[in-house]
This record gives structure tokens, C-alpha cells and sequence, in this order.
């Protein structure tokens, strides 16, 4: 019961009934893709989402649309301009003042009007903190269905979205399906999408919206922001090199190993929960289905078990490598490259070696 | 002060098989917790109520077993527990659920008084949505304040709330209108441990417990597996990996012998590795 995903439902219930879509809903069409902007910055995983909504748009024969919801000016202007650079066919655009900040009732309002005017088949969002905010107010809205977090998207043969998801933890995987009503909605995290090649694309066709609000209408003001300081704000999802630390490590002082092998490769670190738990790690540095989705090209993984919770935020680095005492942990399962030693004897060791390798001067004689 | 907080009681670990030939969740035997998160949201509630003077009301939707749950919310101090309970609401996704939910709140307005907050976890652990509290807003017309990481204050008379909403790139400090929808964020305040006079009420504590029928649902069909929009087509254990770790014999010099097995693995990282340490 709840929100859980309904497991229980056997495959002789509901989930067999065929597809009656209601006659008012035939006229969706489109594959359509939410594009965050916060103060002016896209955020990456609309243009991840741009590439999974092109290859469903291209299986249904149908467009894919960007919708761009901001204030009027350059950098409204210019996510438009990327939309087309990710494949966009055509954008929505909503741009007003009173959108300069994100609010709940404006970007509502902004996002359901355009749906409900333009009627897409199915509608992408990034599931963060504002797409998760946004898409349960439109979807609710809409009395719409909607797939938080999917892994996979994909058209079935008769056209539906069928929106892929973990379950329990990341231990089960459903897919899940809204048959009967429009659009389907699904939020999917950043990073579970590879990012598509940018091409340079001459702008396309812009179909403008008005907001059809003045400030008073909207009860909730923006007091101020504090933007996070650049020194404190982790790149740990988009880095290219992540090495983290688990409860292996035994104490804070041994996590500061993982961060000084971190700054010699030039690496974000990140770490296990139980890290964030017990005040060695901050929640933003966090890996795994609570924590972020990393996606980088090395990962390092010293004392960290490998609980499922942690492997479905890593599964999509290209090399893992772990570092840990028990040859039997469920880390080994999923890495590529394991060492069974102390990481804590090993990490000093490691940060040292690599240090030496990748010096200009060793670079020198790996040339000659 | 009225405090509406939803709390949903959760199996207590992920360690839950699959049976091998139904493909369904087997979580017979699997012991169950509120959602942490909801805890979070408890504690915020709390702590208004001691500050402000009031009531807070927990509400949960459920099976007659989450009962457990709004008891151990009553020992840590909540003045009232409804349970929302009945073989209608089974198979809810969130549309569902928020309609179940807001229901039940629309009741509780009529006999405990209007809710100035509701209150949610930013998510649970087991649907991991976030999506039930903009749901429940919506559904209740309420204005909402999701990631909340604190209250920062609290105006009953000019019926206003400030509150600090974290986002991808900062911290915005909003303020909005009473009555108000919050999902708070995992913060540093614990749940209190819950005072021997709370627990002893607790125990003998009557819970309120209403069916569809009870709670004023208007329409069944919106209810449950009927009135969810989106169904699970199919649940399946993710791929395992066939190939296992490689594992490099730690022998004389395992660092190195380390770096050279990720470096034959993927021989182009050398040197983009080389460009990003001398870039950092
Ligand atoms: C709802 C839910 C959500 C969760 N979300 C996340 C999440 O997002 N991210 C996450 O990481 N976890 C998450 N968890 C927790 C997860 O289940 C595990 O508990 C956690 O990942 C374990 O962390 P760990 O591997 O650091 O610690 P442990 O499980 O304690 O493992 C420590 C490992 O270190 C090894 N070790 C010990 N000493 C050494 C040494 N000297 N050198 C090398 N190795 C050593 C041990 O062999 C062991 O394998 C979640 C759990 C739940 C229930």
C-alpha cells in the first residue's frame, strides 16, 4: 500500500487489461522534455533526458519537443537555442519575469497550461529537487501517472512508455505503465542517462506561452537565495574520477586518505552512507540510491562493501576498482578490478605511486 | 496550532527476495520502521507544537498493522493517531495515495480542527518518489514547501511561514502562506526519545482507525489499484554481472600493481588522468 510500487499486483489483474486509451486522450502526441533552469544554468540532465526523449520520439515517428520555462532574457533565450544543439524538434517556451525564481505555483501553472494546450504523449523531467517538486504538483494537476526515478525508458510495441524503475532499494527492478491516461510522466535522475552529443543545430521553431499571472496571484516570495560556494558545492555526479570511502576505514582521520588520493588524481571523493550517518562525509558527497548517481570513467571504492544500495549509484562508471579486506564482499560482484588488502595501509601507498606516474617528469620518460 | 504529520510505516531493510516463480516482493518475516524521513518531519512537528502550543495528529494509510507505527509516533509525543485502513486502498501508486491521504485530511479538519501544517518526509525509502506531499498539496489546494532543511520562523498571527528550501545549486528562504504543506529534508534535529508519560499514554492510547467509508472517500474508484493511473507491468531482479572482479595479488608493490591493471584495463586514462591531476 502506499507509494510503494504495487508488487503485489499479479499479472492476471489490472496489469493485463489492454489499452482503451479515452477518446480525448488520442489527440497526444510527442515525446516532450522538461528543461531545468535554475539562475540562469541548465541543468545537465535535461539534455540527458533530451537524449532518451530523441530515441523514443524517433521509435513513435513523432517530435520531440524542449519545454523552456524562465525568465524573459539571454539565458531563457539560450536554453532554447541548446534545446535545438540536443535534438529538439520544436520548444515550448514560457518566459516571464515572475519565473526568474522556481516556484511551486508559477512553473505549476507554466507547465500544466502548456500540456494541457498542446498535449503531449509523454512528458520527461530530471528528478531533482525541482523536477520532483514540479512533477508531482503537474502530474496530480493532470490526474496524470507518473514514474519517479526510471533507470530505462522505452516504447512498448502498441506505443506505451514503458518507464523502467528500481524497487526495494534498487534490489528489484519494475516496470511500470500508465495505460489509460495522458501524458505519462517520468522523472529520471542525473547521470542514470548517458549525455548525448551536442550538434551545432541552426535554431528552430519557438511556440510561445504566456504565464497569465501577476505576482500578487502568487502567495509564495522568494526571500533570498544563497547559492552554494563554489568550494563547497560537490561536481561528484558530472566528475570523471571519483574515489570514496566507506565504513572500512574506520575512523575520519583514515577518510582523509580517500581525499588526498582524490586531489592527486585530480578526482571528486565521495563516500557510503554510513559516512554521512556518522558525521565523517556530508550528505552531498554521498553515493548511491539516497546519495548521487556517478557515472565517471575510474571509480576507487577503499573499505566499502557494496550493499545494493551503494551499487545503483556506480553501476554506470566504466571501471570500478575496490579496495577491501574481505575477498567475499559484494563489491567484488560488481568491479571490475579488485584488491583484497587494508585499504588503509594501501590508500598512502596508492596516492603515492600514482602521484610519481602521473608527474610531467614521469610523462617525460613514458614519451622518450 | 494544528500539525497534521503523514508518516508511512516501511519494511526496515531492502533485504527483500523475490519469489523465484510469482516474481512478487516476499516480505513475510521482514521488520518494518516509520520511514526516516517521516521521523525528520515528526521532530519538526514536535518542536512547533512545544513552541507554539497546539496539537499534532499523525496519519497514516495502511494495513491494520501500521498501527505499530502511529503508536511509537504517540511516544514520541503526538496527541493523536488516525489510521487509515481498508482493503480499498491497496495497490495505490501516488495518485492514489494522495487522494486516500488528502481525504482523510479533509476529515480530520472537520472533526480535530483545520490543519495550519501537514507535514511529510521529503520521500520514503521504499517508493522513493517525493512526489505524495506535492500530491497531497495539490489535492488540498495547500501551497507547499518541499526539501525543507529548516523552519526558520513562524508567524501565527500575520499567518505566514519562512522556511529554508534547498535545491540543486543553493538555498532559497521562502516564505509562504498558512495553511501549508511541508516535506521536510533529513536535518540534524533526532527524534526525541519519547518521555515515560508519552509512552505510557501511548500504550493505552485509542487510535483513530477509519475506513474509505469513514474518512468521507467520495469516489472508490479513485482508490487504490482502481484509481492508479500507472501499473506495474513487471518486476524483475536486475542483471547479475557475469564476470567477477579481477583480483591483482597484493604481493610486493600492490599500489602499483594496482595502478598498472587499471591502466592496461583502459589504456587511454593514463594520460587523461595526467591532464586532470595537473589540472586540479
Ligand atoms: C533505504 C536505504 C538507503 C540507502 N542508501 C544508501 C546510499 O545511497 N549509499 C550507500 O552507500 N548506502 C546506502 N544505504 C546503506 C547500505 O545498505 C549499506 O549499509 C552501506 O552502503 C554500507 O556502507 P559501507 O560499505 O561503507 O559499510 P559496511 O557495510 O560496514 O562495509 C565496510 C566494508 O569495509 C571492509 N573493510 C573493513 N576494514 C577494511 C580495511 N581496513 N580495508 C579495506 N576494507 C575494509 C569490510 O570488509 C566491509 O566490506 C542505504 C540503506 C537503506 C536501508
Amino acid at each position: 500500500m502506499g507509494t510503494a510500487p504495487k508488487t503485489a499486483a499479479p499479472a492476471s489483474g489490472r496489469a493485463a487489461t489492454k489499452k482503451e486509451l479515452p477518446e480525448h486522450f488520442k489527440a497526444y502526441k510527442h515525446v516532450w522534455v522538461f528543461i531545468e533552469q535554475e539562475r540562469g544554468q541548465v541543468h545537465p540532465v535535461s539534455w540527458e533526458l533530451m537524449g532518451a526523449g530523441r530515441k523514443l520520439a524517433d521509435k513513435l515517428k513523432v517530435d520531440l519537443a524542449a519545454v523552456v520555462i524562465g525568465p524573459e532574457g539571454e539565458a531563457t533565450q539560450s536554453a532554447a537555442a541548446e534545446s535545438f544543439c540536443y535534438g529538439a524538434d520544436l520548444v515550448y517556451m514560457v518566459a516571464d519575469n515572475l519565473l526568474a525564481d522556481y516556484r511551486n505555483e508559477s512553473y505549476t501553472k507554466a507547465l500544466t497550461d502548456v500540456v494541457n494546450t498542446y498535449k503531449p504523449e509523454i512528458l520527461l523531467l530530471g528528478a531533482t529537487t525541482l523536477g520532483r517538486d514540479l512533477a508531482g504538483s503537474v502530474a496530480t494537476t493532470l490526474l496524470t501517472g507518473l514514474t519517479a526515478d526510471c533507470t530505462e525508458l522505452d516504447v512498448d510495441t502498441d506505443g506505451s512508455l514503458a518507464a523502467t524503475r528500481p524497487t526495494f532499494g534498487g534490489s528489484l527492478l519494475c516496470t511500470i505503465y500508465t495505460l489509460n491516461y495522458r501524458p505519462q510522466m517520468a522523472t529520471v535522475r542525473p547521470r542514470v542517462m548517458p549525455m548525448p552529443e551536442r550538434l551545432a543545430r541552426p535554431v528552430g521553431r519557438v511556440i510561445s506561452h504566456p504565464l497569465g499571472l501577476v505576482e500578487d496571484d502568487i502567495v509564495t516570495k522568494v526571500l533570498s537565495f544563497l547559492p552554494d560556494r563554489d568550494s563547497a558545492k560537490s561536481n561528484l555526479a558530472y566528475a570523471d574520477v571519483v574515489v570514496a570511502g566507506g565504513l572500512g576505514l574506520g575512523s575520519p582521520e583514515n577518510f582523509q586518505l580517500v581525499r588526498q588520493l582524490a586531489a592527486v588524481l585530480g578526482a571528486e571523493y565521495g563516500c557510503s552512507r554510513p559516512l554521512v550517518q556518522k558525521g565523517w562525509g556530508t550528505s552531498d558527497r554521498q553515493i548511491g540510491q539516497t546519495g548521487k548517481t556517478i557515472r565517471p570513467k575510474l571509480y576507487i571504492a577503499a573499505g566499502i562493501s557494496g550493499a545494493i544500495q551503494h551499487r545503483v549509484g556506480v553501476e554506470g562508471a566504466d571501471l570500478i576498482v575496490a579496495i577491501n579486506t574481505d575477498r567475499n564482499a559484494p563489491i567484488f560482484d560488481f568491479a571490475h578490478i579488485g584488491l583484497v588488502t587494508d585499504a588503509i595501509r594501501l590508500l598512502p601507498a596508492l596516492t603515492a605511486a600514482f602521484r610519481a606516474r602521473l608527474s610531467p617528469h614521469s610523462r617525460d620518460r613514458i614519451a622518450s | 496550532m494544528h500539525i497534521v504529520v503523514c508518516i508511512k510505516q516501511v519494511p526496515d531493510s531492502a533485504q527483500i527476495r523475490v519469489h523465484p516463480v510469482t516474481n512478487t516482493i516476499m516480505r513475510q518475516g521482514v521488520p518494518t520502521i516509520i520511514n526516516p524521513y517521516d521521523l525528520f518531519a515528526l521532530e519538526a512537528a514536535l518542536e512547533l507544537r512545544d513552541q507554539f502550543g497546539g496539537e499534532v495528529t499523525v496519519l497514516t494509510m495502511g494495513p491494520p498493522s501500521a498501527e505499530d507505527s502511529l503508536r511509537k509516533a504517540l511516544t514520541f509525543g503526538a496527541d493523536r493517531a488516525v489510521l487509515l485502513t481498508d482493503r480499498f486502498f491497496a495497490g495505490a501508486d501516488t495518485l492514489a495515495t494522495t487522494y486516500a491521504l488528502a481525504t482523510a485530511i479533509r476529515k480530520i479538519s472537520t472533526e480535530y480542527g483545520a490543519p495550519d501544517l501537514v507535514f511529510t518526509g521529503k520521500q520514503t525509502i521504499d517508493g522513493d518518489t517525493a512526489q505524495v506531499g506535492p500530491g497531497i498539496a495539490k489535492r488540498l489546494g495547500l501551497l507547499q514547501l518541499t526539501y525543507v532543511a529548516k523552519i526558520s520562523a513562524l508567524d501565527l498571527t500575520a499567518r505566514t511561514i519562512d522556511a529554508e528550501r534547498r535545491s540543486e545549486g543553493g538555498v532559497q528562504l521562502l516564505r509562504t502562506r498558512l495553511p501549508c504543506l511541508v516535506t521536510m529534508l533529513e536535518a540534524t534535529n533526532q527524534i526525541r526519545r519519547g518521555a515515560m508519560a508519552d509512552a505510557l499514554r501511548a500504550a493505552r492510547a485509542g487510535i483513530v482507525k477509519w475506513s474509505a467509508q469513514d474518512a468521507g472517500v467520495e469516489d472508490i474508484s479513485k482508490c487504490g489499484l482502481r484509481g492508479s493511473p500507472t501499473i506495474v507491468k513487471r518486476v524483475f531482479a536486475p542483471a547479475a554481472r557475469s564476470e567477477k572482479a579481477a583480483l591483482i595479488e597484493s604481493g610486493e608493490q600492490p599500489a602499483e600493481a594496482l595502478i598498472d591493471a587499471i591502466f592496461k584495463r583502459q589504456p587511454t586514462l593514463e594520460t587523461e588522468l595526467a591532464a586532470l591531476a595537473r589540472g586540479y
